[in-house]
This record gives C-alpha cells, sequence and structure tokens, in this order.
C-alpha cells in the first residue's frame, strides 16, 4: 500500500514538476491542455451580475425566457472571441439574474453594449428579385416580412405526432396581431421559403418552407429534429418572443496588470511561507522534520496537479486558501511526530512508537479535518465566485494533506528511518 | 504546571479583550464595504499624482455620489461612490481623461441594494449552519466519551470556544473599522468561518486527547486529567499555530494588497483560536462537570 502511494505519487510529480512548459495530458478520456486556470482577479476582465426585468413576462413564461436571455447573452459574448466565457443563470425567489465573467477582455464598454442588447427576433420572406433560386437562396436574399418576436407568444419543442416526420418539432404560438400577419404572408408566399433572424444572424439554416396558409396563428416547425436541436431552436425563438431587459445590478473589473503583479506577490509569499514553515520543521523536529519537509513538497505538487486536473479556476482568494492549507498539512505531521515524542518517553521502542504515532494521532487528525472539511462545505454553498475559489482549494488542501501525512510521511520513515536502528 | 488551577484568570484574559471589542461592535458596529452596503467602488491610475481631495472635489462637482478618494499609490486613486450606473461612470471617466489625462481603470466592482441584501442574509445563515454542523459532529465524534462526562459537554465546550474566537474576531474589526476604517468584505466572512474551522480544529486536538486519557485513568480526579492532557498537547498546539502564523505572515507581508484584510483576519481568528482551545474550552470542561456534578449530588441527598 504504501509502495503504491509513492508509486502514484512519481509519475505525477515528474509530469507536473515541468509546470513552465504546460504539459497537455493525452489518456484517451481525458485530453486537455494544462495549463492552469486564472480567476477574474489574476487574469484581469469583468464580471457582471445582470439582473432580468421580468415585468412584462408572465410567470408561467418567466424561467424560459431566462434560459432565452442566457443563450443569447452568451452567443453575443462568444462573439466577443475572448477564451473561455462563462455564462450563468441564477435564480434567488423572484429575482432573476445572470451571471456573466469575461476574462482578458479590453474594450469593456464595448463588450457591455453588447451583452446588454436587447434581443430582436424577426421574420423574414425571400425578395422577389431572386424567387428562382429558392433552394440556394442566401441570408441576405431575404427581407423583412412585418412579423417580429413581438407578435411571437411562445414557442416550444415537442414530439412530432406526424409519423411521415418522426423526431421533433417546434410549435409557434403568435398573439391576435401576429396570426393576421401571418395569415397574409403565408398566402402571398405560399411554397416559399421563411427564415427567422435572431440579432440579424439567421437560425435554423436552411429557412423551412411554408407548407400551409396558417390562420390560427398556430405555426409548427417540422424538419425531423432531434428533442436537443428542437429545444435549442425554440429557446432561440423565445428570446425574442420574451424579451427582457437586462440591467447590470453589479459588476467588478480588474485590469489586466493588477493581476500579473497578484500572481507574482502569490508566488513569492507561497515560496516564503514553505520556506520559513520548513526552516520551523528542521529546528524543531530535526530529522525527523526533513521528511515533514519532504512530504510537504509532494503535497505541494499533488494539490497543484489537483487544481490542474479538475480543473479548479485560481483566484487569489483561492490562492489562499491553498497557502492556508499547507498549514494545515503540516499539522497532521506535526500531531504525528509529537505522539512518536511521547511514546518514545514512555519508554517504548523506536518501532513501536513509530506505529503507535501514526495510530493515535489519527483521530485527532480525522475529526478536527471533518470540522474543517464541514465549514469548507457550507462556504461553497454560502458562497459566490472567491468565496467558493477558497473554501474548494481549502478543501482539496485538507483532504491531501490527509493523503500525504497518513501515506507519504509513513513512507518516507518507513523506508528512512525505521530502517535505519 | 497547571493551567487548571488558573483557569479563572484566563477566562478573564479573554474577557479583557473581547469586552471593548463588544463595546465597538454596539457603539459604532461594523465598517460593512460595498459587498454588504452596496455602492461602486472605482480605482483608477491617472497621468500623474494629484491630491485625492482636488479628484473628490472634481468628482462631486460633476454630480457623483463620492464618498471618499483614497490615494493606493503614487498615481492610483481608490473612490468610493454610491451604486452608480454604467452612463454615469463613462461620463465621469471621459471628464476624468479630459482633466487628468488619459486614465485607466485598474478595478471596477458595483453592487446593487439586492445582492448586497442577500448577501448579508446569507452571511448570517453560514455562520449559523456552520456552528449548528459542527455541535452536531462533534457530540457525535466524542458519543464513546467514559462516564461521568457527557459527550454533549465537548460539543458545547467547543461552541463556547468558537463563540470566543468569533466575538474576537468582530470586536476586533468594528474597533479598526473605527479607528483604521477598515472594512468587512465578503471574503471576512469567509475568514470568519475559516477562523471557526481552525478553532475547533485546536479544540479537538485537546479533547481528543482527554478522551484519551480519561479511559487510561479512570481513577484520577477529571482535573487532573484535563490539565495533563494540555499539557501533553500544547507544543503541539502552539507549534501548528506557528506555522500557521509563519504562512500567513508571510501572505500578509508579501501577498496581495486586496486580501491583506482578509489575512489579518484569519491571523488574529487562528491566534484567539489556540489560545481559547487550550485555555477556555478544556478548563471549561471542568466548569460544566463542577455544575452538573454538584446537582448530581444535590439530588442524591
Amino acid at each position: 500500500m504504501a509502495a503504491l502511494a509513492v508509486y502514484i505519487d512519481i509519475p505525477k510529480i515528474q509530469l507536473f514538476g515541468k509546470t513552465l512548459s504546460h504539459p497537455k495530458i493525452n489518456l484517451g478520456f481525458l485530453k486537455r491542455d494544462l495549463e492552469p486556470k486564472l480567476g477574474l482577479d489574476l487574469s484581469g476582465g469583468v464580471q457582471l451580475v445582470l439582473s432580468a426585468d421580468m415585468t412584462d413576462v408572465s410567470p408561467d413564461d418567466r424561467d424560459n425566457a431566462l434560459q432565452s436571455a442566457k443563450e443569447i447573452v452568451e452567443n453575443r459574448v462568444n462573439s466577443l472571441g475572448v477564451a473561455e466565457p462563462v455564462v450563468q443563470s441564477a435564480k434567488t425567489q423572484d429575482q432573476y439574474r445572470l451571471i456573466v465573467e469575461i476574462p482578458g477582455i479590453d474594450d469593456i464598454d464595448q463588450a457591455l453594449a453588447t451583452v446588454r442588447k436587447t434581443a430582436h427576433l424577426e421574420f423574414r420572406t425571400i425578395k422577389q428579385a431572386t424567387l428562382e433560386a429558392t433552394t440556394e437562396a442566401l441570408p441576405q436574399d431575404f427581407e423583412a416580412s412585418g412579423l417580429t418576436g413581438a407578435d411571437l407568444t411562445r414557442a416550444q419543442a415537442a414530439p412530432s405526432n406526424d409519423p411521415q416526420n418522426p423526431g421533433y418539432v417546434v410549435s409557434l404560438e403568435f398573439n391576435g396581431e401576429g396570426a393576421k400577419k401571418l395569415e397574409s404572408i403565408t398566402q402571398n408566399n405560399f411554397q416559399k421559403p421563411m427564415a427567422m433572424f435572431l440579432d440579424d444572424e439567421p437560425i435554423s439554416w436552411p429557412p423551412p418552407v411554408i407548407q400551409a396558409v396558417i390562420t390560427d396563428g398556430k405555426a409548427q416547425i417540422t424538419g425531423r429534429f432531434t428533442s436537443d436541436e428542437a429545444r435549442g431552436l425554440a429557446i432561440q425563438l423565445n428570446a425574442g418572443a420574451l424579451p427582457v431587459s437586462l440591467k447590470i445590478e453589479s459588476q467588478s473589473r480588474v485590469g489586466p496588470t493588477i493581476g500579473q503583479e497578484t500572481i507574482q506577490k502569490s508566488i513569492l509569499a507561497a515560496i516564503i511561507g514553505l520556506v520559513s514553515v520548513a526552516v520551523f520543521m528542521v529546528a524543531y523536529y530535526r530529522f525527523l522534520g526533513l521528511f515533514a519537509v519532504v512530504a510537504l513538497c509532494i503535497y505541494t505538487s499533488l494539490v497543484f496537479a489537483i487544481f490542474k486536473l479538475i480543473p479548479v479556476t485560481l483566484t487569489l482568494a483561492g490562492i489562499a486558501g491553498f497557502i492556508l492549507s499547507i498549514g494545515m498539512a503540516v499539522d497532521a505531521n506535526i500531531l504525528i511526530f509529537e505522539r512518536m515524542k511521547e511514546e518514545r518517553r514512555w519508554g517504548k521502542e523506536k518501532l513501536e512508537s513509530f506505529f503507535a504515532g501514526f495510530e493515535r494521532a489519527w483521530s485527532s487528525i480525522r475529526d478536527s479535518n471533518v470540522s474543517s472539511l464541514i465549514t469548507c462545505a457550507i462556504l461553497f454553498n454560502f458562497g459566490t465566485g472567491s468565496i467558493r475559489g477558497f473554501a474548494l482549494t481549502l478543501a482539496i488542501g485538507i483532504l491531501v494533506s490527509m493523503f500525504s501525512a497518513i501515506l507519504v510521511t509513513r513512507t518516507l520513515l518507513r523506508i528512512f528511518w525505521v530502517g535505519k536502528v | 504546571m497547571n493551567i487548571v488551577r488558573y483557569k479563572n484568570l484566563f477566562f478573564a484574559f479573554s474577557l479583557i479583550i473581547i469586552i471593548p471589542g463588544i463595546f465597538a461592535l454596539f457603539m459604532w458596529g461594523l465598517k460593512v464595504g460595498i459587498d454588504f452596503a452596496g455602492g461602486t467602488l472605482w480605482e483608477v491610475k491617472v497621468a500623474e499624482s494629484i491630491d485625492s481631495l482636488i479628484i473628490q472635489e472634481f468628482l462631486s462637482g460633476q454630480g457623483a455620489e463620492v464618498a471618499q478618494v483614497a490615494q493606493t499609490s503614487g498615481d492610483t486613486y481608490l473612490i468610493r461612490l454610491k451604486t452608480t450606473d454604467e452612463e454615469t461612470l463613462n461620463g465621469l471617466r471621459t471628464n476624468v481623461d479630459e482633466n487628468f489625462g488619459p486614465s485607466e481603470d485598474v478595478r471596477l466592482e458595483t453592487v446593487g441594494p439586492t445582492i448586497s441584501k442577500e448577501l448579508a442574509q446569507k452571511a448570517i445563515i453560514a455562520v449559523l449552519v456552520a456552528i449548528a454542523a459542527i455541535v452536531v459532529y462533534i457530540t457525535w465524534a466524542f458519543r464513546q466519551v467514559p462516564k461521568p462526562t457527557s459527550s454533549l459537554a465537548f460539543g458545547i465546550c467547543t461552541v463556547i470556544a468558537l463563540l470566543h474566537d468569533v466575538l474576537l474576531l468582530v470586536g476586533v474589526f468594528a474597533l479598526l473599522g473605527h479607528f483604521f476604517a477598515i472594512e468587512v468584505d465578503a471574503l471576512f466572512i469567509t475568514a470568519t468561518l475559516t477562523v471557526i474551522g481552525f478553532s475547533v480544529h485546536d479544540t479537538i486536538v485537546v479533547f481528543d486527547r482527554i478522551r484519551e486519557n480519561l479511559k487510561k485513568y479512570d481513577d484520577y480526579p477529571f482535573e487532573n486529567v484535563v490539565n495533563h492532557s494540555i499539557l501533553q498537547t500544547f507544543s503541539r498546539s502552539l507549534n501548528t499555530s506557528l506555522t500557521a502564523v509563519f504562512v500567513l505572515l508571510a501572505l500578509f507581508l508579501f501577498g496581495g494588497e486586496s486580501i491583506k484584510t482578509f489575512v489579518l483576519a484569519l491571523l488574529i481568528g487562528i491566534i484567539s483560536g489556540t489560545y481559547s482551545s487550550i485555555f477556555n474550552a478544556a478548563p471549561l470542561l471542568i466548569v460544566w462537570q463542577n455544575l452538573t456534578g454538584r446537582k448530581f449530588r444535590l439530588k442524591r441527598n
């Protein structure tokens, strides 16, 4: 078991020791660039909390509207071309919010304007001049039909009832005004395509072809959709049907230069912290302390490897949690060493004291760490952004520290210390 | 060394530190940051160093509701405003650019009033849930503790020790807020919860030894067993705290500016946590024992 622990450790350390080159791993199911992920406070960027104004949306449709708004914002943020933006929706009581994180962006004001624009859905019919080329019609061959998202009540994905066209369909429900417009459009454009444009971008391309004159304002888009495709289309259409205006409720921006400084400072602080702990341990526990320091180094590289593998987004608070967990990792070693010293003092043999030290210290290591993990879990549930980061890194640190104190230190001691009796 | 004998002295020492803090808390309250109060925090770098008062007057002249302007470094200023929307800020930025040369946003944070209210609520709930969860866990973990002690006593004494740390921390920050304008933000809640975790961590190590020794020396008086256990775990408690303090000091001195307050809170809390677990939690067990023991005897008579 002990040998196994060392065996597991070694390849990881060798792999992650070269952190400068950011190794890539390729294990078939796990293929990822192992560059550490940085939070907004380190990489620079902007975090926005947008509150959606739902006063004009009926309570039943609010969840759909938020979902659609999220989709739209996601598309817009992606169009900004930054690496790994995050868009989350959050609902608390009667507050509907979107949380948007855009890392490493230069023109924040431009980005804000893009993100906050209200969605505009438009149904377009083909221009007369290009009538002939209906099958190869391009997006620019379409013109406004007068039918817009404002006329649409809702869109919904549903399984198809038609055995000829299995799969899923999207059913559209228009309001009174929309039904009238739709009737005249379908009359004039029978058997011709009708395209849908969201924010001037065509959706569901190639466009569906009008199959019947619709008088009751209830249309259906068939096309042998899978359930995901149909749902996706319904969400996009709903964005136009249920437009919500987004208000910036809170935001936090960090300039790109300050993040770099912070990283350097944190690394310096981590190194100084580690070195001072190492000096203390060796000064106080002498030979035993040396093992603790080695175990600590293994611990640090293990934790960092896990951060990269999950991956954990590193924020300033997250780094603080990690550095703090170093302190806790040392604690497990101190508990064991103190216990071994005591057992020796009580007249036990070296080997006996070795086993007793680990065995007796375990209950306090376990109980104390469980209580810390409980607080981490609560922090994680309570928290937003940086607090979650802190709780997560601290919890990972605590779990790994139990492993490293029990298995790694034990193995090292067994090989190099007990053997020397 | 007989720590238990001087327990009242140690309790008194704790009170001497805690009472002024509580007093400050009731007199002035905590100085809360925008996380809880709502508002806008705008850190901006301008072309050259100017007096912060000039900036404040300039911005107020533009109609901005400025609470404070502080110079964070040579040409960088931290401006506190009431919650200000994007358009107003853009206007201000243009004017700043025109008057003080091209500016660069270092940081811009806005917290709306609803979010800050929610956060404050959540924070209180989080602390209460954490405390409750810890009492339950300790009562469970120490369920096999030998008679005459009860596992509930261990749980409650742990919580008294952690309340000691929380009160001390909050009190000290009430003082710091009043005299040094140090603000309490969401990270402070994180620090408080971490201190709770650490305090319990420390207390459990001492209690764990008491549990073990109670089984071993069941014919000794309870007080002696507790004292013996404190002494046995003394160097561990001190060493562990020292390593944590080393790490935190490194963070405090060399880490980023924005977590200084957070690290300071952790430092205060961890030192207090070690003190309370050695000098308060374990002696409290004896106080508890004496009280319940006396009752027991009264009943028998």
